[in-house]
């Protein structure tokens, strides 16, 4: 009889740790505990190039994170990138001119989605549009115009 | 023409190894009502497949997320990238190595074991024995170990997984100087509950049971001689080495085909 003690003691201790050890992989190593907060709102920006911003990828705000990118859909009619923003409902006193910029975490890091925000006294409310947007910086764009513009100043 | 008659008798013991495979698992999946309504009985295996095997995983999962860590630090620093250590020694973990080590070193510690004792059981013509009284062997012997593995492998994989990442964090953050907040964040910023934690439970689940099977098969299928059930121990060993990895192959295509 303790023997079979012993080894149901033995087996409660391995299934406790065994489901402990998915715990820690659930709460503790993936993004699991960020999910729980699910309460956010959802806003739009259009980019005249989003460049390589993906669906979940961060935004922030003075480098602190508050939401991440929901979808990203090309515009037929003005040819822009429309680019939808959940941002967690804790943070809901963005001003309405905002600014959203896409960049580049250090030189060859994710890309993520900066908020800049301005003066206004009135806030971005669910489904709001950010008006002022800055396109991501196109590193082959840069070196183009950058060569471009040595060579002229060669030629003077 | 001794060619072609070896092919052909091959396929069709292949064939007839397959049927008899297969029929032994639906003789495994019939006993399980009788099992669930016993439970000590998938107790007593629990224990022998399971906590038997618990300080080989920990330990095993402790080195290699140690390995991975400075392996890791090697190749990211020299690109200045050390902060993300965490991601590569938890991806690594959770998504392969994690499901897969633990369950080869499953199949090594605890497949042999169960092969080999159904083997010695049916050599000693103890399984005869209880089908003279009336007791179905399968239900009785084989499908308690089945269970057992099956419950046990996605256990001991998530912990290989865990203790490899504090293995990795140890060596990154203790020894080499790897920030330990941005090896927590980075971590879970970039894995993701579903795609990855999930998938790995289910590759786990996937291992351990084809490896009961196989093992258990292996075992009841073995001829009752000693020369007979030490063959089917190392078929049990191999075989199970070469469905895990083989599958895995598969399963990794077909869960993240797609990123």
């Amino acid at each position: 009889m303790q023997h079979t003690r012993n080894q149901d003691t033995l087996v409660g201790l391995f299934v406790a740790s065994g489901i402990a050890g998915l715990f820690f992989l659930a709460m503790h190593v993936s993004n699991l505990s960020s999910f729980t907060d699910e309460d956010s709102y959802t806003i739009t920006a259009k980019f005249e190039n989003s460049g390589g911003l993906k669906v979940k990828s961060p935004v922030s705000a003075a480098g602190v994170k508050i939401g991440k990118v929901t979808s990203i859909t090309f515009d037929p009619k003005t040819y822009k990138s429309v680019v939808q923003l959940s941002i967690n409902s804790k943070y809901n006193t963005l001003p309405d001119d905002t600014t959203a910029s896409v960049f580049t975490a250090g030189l060859l890091g994710e890309q993520y989605v900066n908020l800049e925000p301005g003066g206004s006294d009135t806030f971005l409310k669910k489904g709001g549009e950010i008006e002022i947007t800055q396109s991501a910086i196109i590193l082959e764009k840069a070196i183009g115009q950058f060569l471009f513009k040595s060579a002229a100043e060669e030629k003077k | 023409m001794d060619f072609i008659e070896n092919l052909g008798s091959g396929t069709r013991a292949s064939f007839n190894k397959l049927g008899r495979g297969t029929h032994f698992l639906i003789q495994i999946f019939s006993g399980v009502i009788s099992v669930l309504l016993r439970p000590r009985l998938l107790l007593k295996q629990m224990y022998s497949v399971g906590v038997m095997s618990f300080l080989i995983i920990t330990i095993s999962g402790l080195f290699v997320g140690m390995v991975l860590g400075l392996q890791g630090y090697y190749t990211l620093s020299d690109f200045g990238a050390e902060e993300t250590l965490g991601v590569m020694v938890a991806a690594s973990l959770v998504r392969e190595l994690g499901p897969v080590v633990s369950a080869l070193l499953f199949a090594g510690r605890a497949g042999s074991a169960l092969t080999a004792e159904i083997g010695l059981m049916k050599a000693t013509e103890q399984l005869s024995g209880m089908e003279m009284m009336a007791i179905d062997p399968v239900k009785r012997i084989v499908t308690p170990r089945f269970l057992a593995g099956l419950i046990s492998m996605p256990l001991l994989a998530g912990l290989f997984s865990a203790v490899g990442i504090m293995g990795g964090q140890i060596v990154g953050c203790g020894l080499l100087g790897v920030d330990e907040g941005a090896y927590w964040a980075q971590m879970q910023s970039n894995i993701d509950f579903y795609d990855d934690i999930i998938n790995g439970v289910i590759k786990s689940i996937v291992f351990g049971f084809v490896t009961s099977w196989i093992a258990l098969f292996e075992g009841y299928d073995s001829i009752p001689t000693s020369e007979g059930v030490s063959r089917a121990t190392t078929r049990t060993v191999v075989n199970s080495a070469f469905t895990i990895l083989g599958l895995d192959f598969i399963l990794t295509a077909l869960m993240f085909g797609d990123h």
